[in-house]
Order: structure tokens, then sequence, then C-alpha cells
């Protein structure tokens, strides 16, 4: 590898011409093979990884709408004292709903579909690993979504808030099927949640390009590395819970009925055992998305790179061990919940080392300032905030005071929107030449950065204070007498602007994406293989599996760079590489487009949601379920592997 | 002037007075509701402690926003690239992140210091009042007597000032939380089980505190005013608590009492000293003197209190009292025997 010096230099296509026909040739063989079918069943049996990435961001988008009109309406409900524009019930559905939705339906599942998009060609993978489980995960992730949006609609969505609080989500003080659904809610999303996880953390391990050994993996793939991990250890908690919640309303146990035996507060642990873990789910895949952008637009490479990484990892354990800092007031011992104490404020430390070095990385840079990069210059004054504020909530007495109040609402809403939003925005702004090969309107996309911004900081910067001036979570309407009045209506006003940028938002992104100006392959000089190949990416992603030679794989790419031969092109043949040095192993086959992962998800879903009324669907739908998958997993034809098919060779690098 | 006029008259005042307070508080003026308005110990030690932890955090965002907009705005250099910079980037970062740590130790040492005078009450003496919640009211039941001297205040805390009072706390449906901003943190009430917090006031005053845990339809009107006295007028007020309550003085007093006793009051209400005697609502056996109606949501005026019997559910939309169709003389008489319940 040769080693440079800190600096980027212009790159081009990994593409180079070997010989024009053969190259020629390659590439229509593996259009062939790799192809996306076209027609409804087509359509519905995609198991592309790219395809099924965009359905995935778009769709997760489609949520944040629907949550942000719903928080639109909050705003205009408490935007004055004493007001009538939503009842409790109402206003009570709708805190629920929007809770609901941004943390299950748009944050986690948006950072995932980046990742389902970019890890592929990132670590320069023909297909994501298990790409039928791909495809299932995202329709689980649609229906289930769409369910608690129908719910909304028909004025029958949970309103116990995100967190369900037993015993108040219990079947004595929620009857009717509102807990239910959003119960099942969450087992749509976890699935969903899980498969992608898996999926990623194989992709990660076992699909790497040759060369790009762990230490010289991009920080965005390391950052969506932990993130599933934490996926894959975090969830089941709150699956078990959920489905706890479930049987007691379905069939009578009594896992959370304290007058049975129960314990009410076996909830909160549970979920918060996940609860916590998630946000750092949806921050850390925001870690990565910055020292991707802050890499580009200084045109150096990131400073501090094992530390960057290190602090993600150090994050992803920490964050399982902070989960009672939101249960400070429940009474429990004084002493555990000090440990908690010191949990929540030794997490912050990675947090900060790594905004250290990112500005460093600012300090000794070029930067340069088109849209994606203001988003996350704008992370950093707003998450600084946030964090500093996470820091004061791991205080047990000033978290006794604040809890539950408008300040909390202030913090995770400046570590959410700050951390995790604004970062993912100029993702998108960032990623889009890549996904679309059109270029988005920058100053449109500025202008876009600076209305949101303000609006961000009117809306949700006067909640500190409120919470300061004693205003709880979750009321549906406050005394004028109060004196929330104020801040409040600014707060609304702010809100206003929220709206205004997300509609410049979308607005910039369909006209980008009809008309606008046609990208080229790399068009911010970045230095990650995704920015290697043709804008968008071609079916096969690669027409030769790169060989990365150092951090920065195409800033770093000597000028005859080797590639990788000998993967078969007639049939969806892949490389698979060893975890950490991720030299070649074996090759194996990727299945094919296919409808079963649709159709099972369908029988899945009828599943989920007819447990809700019977517990009878469990056995009934075993049989479906079970058709289904062997369907899925029913063995290729072996025609497929007939003679006349070009064999496999030995893996060679051959050099150009 | 004699002592006991005088302390009548001072006592007329003092009524004057929380009126005037509670009409305020009910409403509540600003800050009435702040923790940066701490009225006792414990929430003074938080109010202090807050201020330290929020002059820390803005000095600290200060610092790392001058550092951004410096590495943003400075000249470039051709050294930039040297690996002499990266060693000396490479040293800064480090220091930045052991000072981080420091700047942590201290503020884990500021709330270890501030946290240890809030775990038990400080000083002798110490008063026992029994908290339930229920949705969407509290019952502070006093418990230090022999039990037939039980006395219950539901929505109005009365304390006496300048010393500890212990609550017992604990809920009858779901989770709530305990909240007197002005005198403490929150402690949550969690059926299924009993845990102690304690407040002091170090004032006469009305102080407002609200339910912080979301527990269904009504949280937002889940109120309670704690009433601070001096321990004499506390004692008074006490020892008129345990008395059952006054005979009607009037026909239309006797009226609405036998309104009353007949109607679906008595379904859930508790008036000592007569038939009613049901405990799912709040007692009312002294509900005249109490500063407000519905948990805190109304000023307990004869127009409110009307208007709260008539149809509970237009204030407080899915609250457990339901709609009452007396007609309305009977409703004026009710309403007359009820505020006569001093």
């Amino acid at each position: 590898m040769p080693t440079e010096g800190p600096r980027a230099r212009p790159v081009e296509r990994l593409e180079r011409p070997l010989d024009e026909n053969a190259e020629t040739r390659l590439h229509r063989e593996l259009e062939r093979t790799w192809y996306v079918p076209r027609g409804v069943v087509g359509w519905l049996s995609v198991v592309d990884h790219r395809t099924v990435g965009k359905r995935y961001i778009a769709t997760a988008f489609g949520f944040f709408i629907f949550a942000g009109i719903l928080a639109a309406l909050m705003r205009i409900q408490l935007a004055v004292p004493d007001n009538h524009f939503l009842g409790p019930d109402l206003y009570n559905q709708i805190f629920t709903t929007h809770g609901t939705m941004m943390m299950f339906l748009f944050a986690v599942p948006v950072m995932e579909a980046l990742g389902v998009y970019l890890v592929p060609l990132m670590v320069g993978a023909r297909n994501i690993a298990f790409p039928r489980l791909n495809a299932y995960s995202y329709y689980l992730f649609l229906f289930g979504g769409l369910m608690l949006t129908t719910t909304m609609l028909v004025n029958s969505a949970p309103d116990a808030g995100w967190f369900s609080y037993v015993p108040l989500a219990g079947p004595d003080y929620t009857p009717g099927k509102r807990s239910d659904f959003w119960a099942q809610m969450i087992t749509f999303t976890e699935v969903s949640a899980l498969a992608v996880a898996v999926e990623l953390v194989a992709t990660i391990f076992k699909c790497r390009a040759p060369g790009m050994t762990l230490n010289r993996l991009p920080l965005f793939v390391w950052s969506m590395l932990v993130t599933s991990f934490m996926v894959i250890f975090s969830m089941p908690a709150v699956v078990t819970s959920s489905t706890f919640l479930l049987l007691d309303r379905l069939v009578g146990t009594h896992f959370y009925n304290p007058a049975e035996g129960g314990d009410a507060l076996l909830w909160q642990h549970l979920f918060w055992f996940f609860g916590h873990p998630e946000v750092y789910i949806i921050f850390v895949p925001a870690l990565g998305i910055i020292s991707s952008i802050i890499t580009t637009f200084t045109q150096r490479p990131v400073f501090g790179y094992t530390a960057l990484a290190m602090s993600v990892v150090t994050t992803g354990f920490l964050g399982f061990a902070v989960w009672v800092h939101h249960m400070f007031a429940t009474g429990l011992p004084q002493l555990g919940l000090s440990y908690f104490t010191a949990a929540s404020i030794v997490i912050s430390i990675p947090t900060g080392v790594q905004i250290f070095c990112w500005i460093a990385s600012l300090w000794r840079g070029r930067p340069r300032y088109p849209a994606p990069m203001l988003f996350v210059l704008g992370f950093f004054a707003i998450f600084i905030v946030g964090g500093l504020s996470g820091v004061t909530l791991a205080s047990i007495p000033f978290d006794l005071q604040v809890h539950d109040t408008y300040y909390v609402v202030a913090h995770f809403h400046y570590v959410l929107i700050g951390g995790a939003v604004f970062p993912l925005i100029g993702g998108i702004y960032y990623w889009f030449p890549k996904m679309t090969g059109r270029m988005t309107d920058d100053a449109l996309g500025k202008l876009n950065f600076w209305v949101l911004f303000v609006g961000f900081n009117l809306t949700f910067f006067p909640m500190h204070i409120l919470g300061f001036q004693g205003m709880p979570r979750r009321i549906y309407t406050y005394p004028s007498e109060m004196g929330w009045g104020t801040l409040n209506l600014l707060a609304s006003g702010g809100a206003v602007l929220l709206v205004v940028g997300g509609v410049l938002f979308v607005y910039n992104v369909v006209r980008s994406y009809v008309a606008g100006e046609v990208a080229a392959d790399n068009p911010w000089n970045a230095d990650t293989l995704e920015w290697g190949t043709a804008s968008p990416p071609p079916v096969y992603n690669f027409l030769h599996i790169p060989i990365v030679e150092g951090r920065n794989a195409l800033w770093d790419r000597s000028v005859d760079a080797p590639v990788v031969t000998g993967i078969r092109s007639d049939c969806r043949e892949v490389l698979i590489t060893e975890v950490l040095d991720a030299a070649p192993s074996n090759k194996t086959e990727f299945p094919g487009p296919s409808i079963w992962p649709f159709l099972a998800s369908v029988v899945t879903t009828a599943f989920f949601i007819g447990s809700i009324f019977t517990p009878w669907a469990l056995p009934v739908s075993v049989i479906p379920i079970a058709v289904t998958l062997i369907g899925w997993f029913w063995p290729k034809s072996p025609e497929k592997d007939a003679p006349g098919a070009r064999k496999s060779t030995e893996l060679r690098e051959a050099r150009a | 002037m004699s002592g006991g006029a005088r302390f009548a008259w001072q006592r007329a005042v003092w009524e004057l007075a929380s009126l005037e307070v509670a009409s305020l508080v009910i409403a509540g003026c600003s800050g009435n509701q702040s923790m940066f308005n701490p009225q006792g110990p414990a929430a003074r030690s938080i109010s202090s402690l807050g201020w330290t932890l929020l002059a820390i955090c803005g000095v600290v965002y200060l610092l790392v926003m001058v550092a951004f907009f410096w590495a943003l705005a400075r000249r470039r250099l051709p050294s930039d690239d040297a690996p002499e910079t990266t060693r000396a980037l490479t040293r800064n970062v480090t220091l930045a992140s052991i000072v981080t740590v420091l700047v942590l130790v201290v503020l884990s040492v500021a709330s270890v210091v501030a946290g240890r005078g809030l775990t038990s009450p400080s000083g002798p003496g110490a008063l026992q009042v029994e908290v339930t919640a229920h949705q969407w009211w509290w019952d502070f039941q006093y418990t230090d007597v022999t039990p037939s001297d039980y006395v219950t205040s539901p929505n109005e805390l009365h304390i006496p000032v300048g010393v500890p009072v212990v609550l017992k706390v604990r809920s009858r449906d779901v989770i709530h939380s305990f909240w007197v901003p002005n005198l403490h943190g929150k402690r949550d009430l969690i059926p299924g089980q009993i845990t102690h917090t304690w407040m002091q006031a170090d004032r006469p005053g009305v102080y407002r505190g609200q339910c912080a845990e979301f527990c269904g339809h009504q949280h937002a009107h889940m109120a309670f005013v704690v009433v601070a006295e001096p321990m004499d007028e506390f004692r008074q007020w006490i020892a008129h608590q345990r008395q059952p309550a006054s005979e009607p003085a009037t026909d239309e007093e006797r009226h609405g009492r036998d309104v009353f006793l007949q109607s679906t009051c008595v379904t859930c209400h508790t008036v000592r000293g007569t038939d009613a005697g049901s405990h799912v609502g709040p007692e009312l056996t002294h509900v005249g003197s109490r500063l407000t109606v519905a948990a805190g949501t109304l000023p307990n005026t004869r127009g409110h209190l009307s208007g709260w019997i008539a149809n509970p559910q237009a204030i407080k939309p899915g609250s457990r009292m339901p709609p009452n169709s007396l007609a309305a003389a009977d409703l004026q008489a009710v309403l007359t025997y009820v505020r006569s319940l001093r």
C-alpha cells in the first residue's frame, strides 16, 4: 500500500478498460445476471439492495412527514393556553403516534435503510447478504407502519405514550385494541430491524472487497456495524416486553399486574434496556454520516480515525449501561442509581472525543460549504447543546426536577434532530447524486438548511425554559395563569418554519429527481468506494470488485490498482472474505429475485394483526407461513449449474 | 388587643392573602412552579446544583464553539499537511479529552454532594402524610395519630413550615408522579409499591404541584396545592379537619343535604357526620374550605363549583365523575350545602 500524505487527489472510475470488448461483454453478462425484474410481480420480487434501500428510505420519510404533521397539530394545540383545538383523547393519540412513528418507523428504519443502500457499495459488494430477507424486512416494516397510520386515521391509535407504561397500557386502563396495535407495531418493526441488522453484520464481516481490512473500514461502515450489533442485543428486550403486554391483554397473563404478583416496574426495565440503546441506534449511524461528509468536504482523511472508530464501539457498549437514568424518580436504591449516573456521564466522553476529532479535521482540512456540509456544521451547533443537557440529566437531583418536563423534550429533540436528522438530511443531499444520478439544487439546499436551523432553535430552545418553569410533558393543555403561553407560542411559531423547511426539502428532492442536473460519478471527489462506480450504480454495483489499498479507498488507490477476477458473471456469485483482514476465503452464490419474501411478509402480517384479536392467529397462520418459507428456500433448479455455464476459476489478481 | 384577637385578625388577613395567592396559584403566577424558585431546603439545593450545572455546561459550549469557528475560519497554511501539525492536533485533542473528563468529575461530585442532602429528612419532628394518587386526583391522609383521628384532605396538602414532612406515597391505579417544584423533585407513585419521599417549606405560602407522569386522559388536570403555614395554624387546621361536617344552618342547606344524600353523589363521596361514606372519590367533609376544585383545576368559587357539579365532562373530559341531572333548584341547594361544608 502506498503511504501518502494526508491529502486527497482527484479520482476516476474504478472501471478502467482492460480490454474494451471484454469489458462490454462482462457488463452485458453482469447486467443479465443481476437483473432487476419488471412488471407488478417483478416489482414485488426485487431483492436488489439499492432498490429496496431506496424504497426503505422513501417509506421512512413518508412516515416522517406523517409524524411531522402530527407534531404540527400538537404545536397548534399548545400554542395558546386552555386551547380546545384537540381534546385529551385525540391529543394523547397524536403524541403517542408521533413518538412511536418517529422512533420506530422513521429514525431507526431510515438509518438502517441508508445502511442497506450504502454499506454493500462502500465495502465493494454486489448485493447485501441475505437479499431476500432484506426484501421481507422491508415489506414487514411497510405493513407495520401502514397499520399504525391506519389506526391514527380511524381514531383508534395507541394513546398510552410511545413508552406504553403499564398498568396504564394494560388491560384495565386501556380497554379496546389501542395498546395491542402499539404492541404489534413493535413486533413488525423489530422483526424487520433485526433482519436488517443481521444482513448488515454479515455483509460487513464477510462481503468486503479484498484489502478492506477492519482498520480500513470506512467510518460510516463502522457506525453501521455498531448500530447493527446494538439492534441485535437491544431489540429482543422490547419484543419480550411488548409480547408480555400483549399476553396480559389478550390471554390474561399477569406479567405486569401487581395485584397478582406481577411488577409494573418490570416493564420499565425491559423497555429502557432497549429504549436507551435505541437512541444510540439512531445517533451512531449519524456519526458515520458526519465523518463521511467531513472527510469529503475538507478533502483530507478524517483526523483520528482510530479514535473515532473506537469511540463508536465504546458508545455501543456504554449505551447498554445507562437505561436506569430514565427511572431516577421511581424510588430505586440510591447506590444503584449512582452507578447509572456515572455510566451516563461516562458515555459523554467518547462523544466528546469524536467532536474534538472532527474539529481537528475541520481545522486541518480545506473546508468547502455546500448544503451537505452546512447540515453537518449545524449538527455541531445543535447537538452539543443536547449533549450537554444530557450530561445535566445524568445528575439525579437535577433530573428529579426536570424529568418528564419540557426540558427533557428540548433535550432529546436537540439530540435526535440535531444529532441524527440534520446529519441525515445532509447525508441525503450528499448521496442523492449517487442514488439518483442527479444533483440537488445546492442554493435551495442551503436555504433549506437555514430555514430548518432557525426554525428548529425557535421551536425547541424555549422548551428548556418551559421545563424550568415546571411545564410537564404530555399535557394536552395548560392554564393561562401558569405563564407558559408566550414561550409556547414562540415554539409554535418556530414549528411553522420547520414545516416550511420540510416542504423545501421535499420540493428540492422531488424536483432534482425529475429535472436535476446530471451528476458525475464522483461529483464531490469523495474517498469511499461507492463513488468509484457510476451514478446511479449499475445493477451489479462494480464491474470488477476492487482491491482496497488504504483507508480512503479511492484516494489511496494506486494508478495500476488490481481488481478481483475469477468471479462468475453468469450467476450471482460473490466473493466471501475473512472478518479481520478481508482476505478472500471462498465464493458463494446469492439468491435472485423472488416473490416469496413478499408473500411471506403478507402472511406474517396477517398473523401479527390477527393476533391482536385472537390467540388462534398463531396456530392458524403457522401453515401459510410454512408454505411461503418452503417456497422461499426451495432449492434452485439444477440446470442453472448445468455444463456449459462458465466454471469458476481460481481467484487471482489481474494487474492492468 | 388581646392575643386571641390579634391571632384572629392575623388569620383573617392570612386567609385573605392565601385566597389571593390561591387564585394566582391555581393557577399560578409565572415562576410559581419553577424549580429555580425554591421555597424549601431540598428544592434550594437542587436549584443551586442546577445553576452550577448550567453555568459549567454553558462555558463548555462556548469554548467548543470558539474552537469550532476558529477551525472553520482560520487561514490555511501549507504546513497543515505536515506530520508536526498532526502531532500538535493529537496533543490538543488529547488535552481536550482529559479536560472533558475532569469537568465531568467535577459535575459528578457536585451532583453527589447535592444528592446526599436529599435522601432523608433533616431535623427532628417529622410529620408523616400518606399520599395516594388516583386517576385524576390526589388524596392526602394524616396518619400520625390514632386511626379514629385520621384526616384526609384531597388535593390540598397542608404542612407546617420549617418541619420536614415525610410522604408515604402510593398509587391506586396507574403510575403517577408527585411533584411540587418549589419544594422538591419528583417521586413516582407506582401501583404495588410504597415508597417515601419528603419535603419542607421554609416560609408560609401556597405552592402548586402537578402530576408529572403521564397517567391517561386528564393527566393535564391532575394538580394540587400545598399550603404551608405556621405550626399553630396547621394544628388548628388539622383540629378543624377532624370535626365531622357542620350541620346545615339554613333551609336551603338542609334541602341541599337531602338532595345530596338521595342522589348519586353518595356512591363516591364521603361527608363525615352523614350517611355518605364512599371512598371512590374525594372526601367532601370540609370541601368548602378548600382553595380549588377538580384537583387544582378551578378556584373554589360558587360559579366554578356549579359548573363542575353540573357537568364535569365539560371541564375534565374523561374524568371519573359523571354529569349530573339535578333540577336547577336542587343543584343550587346542593351547591349551597357543599359550599357550607367548611
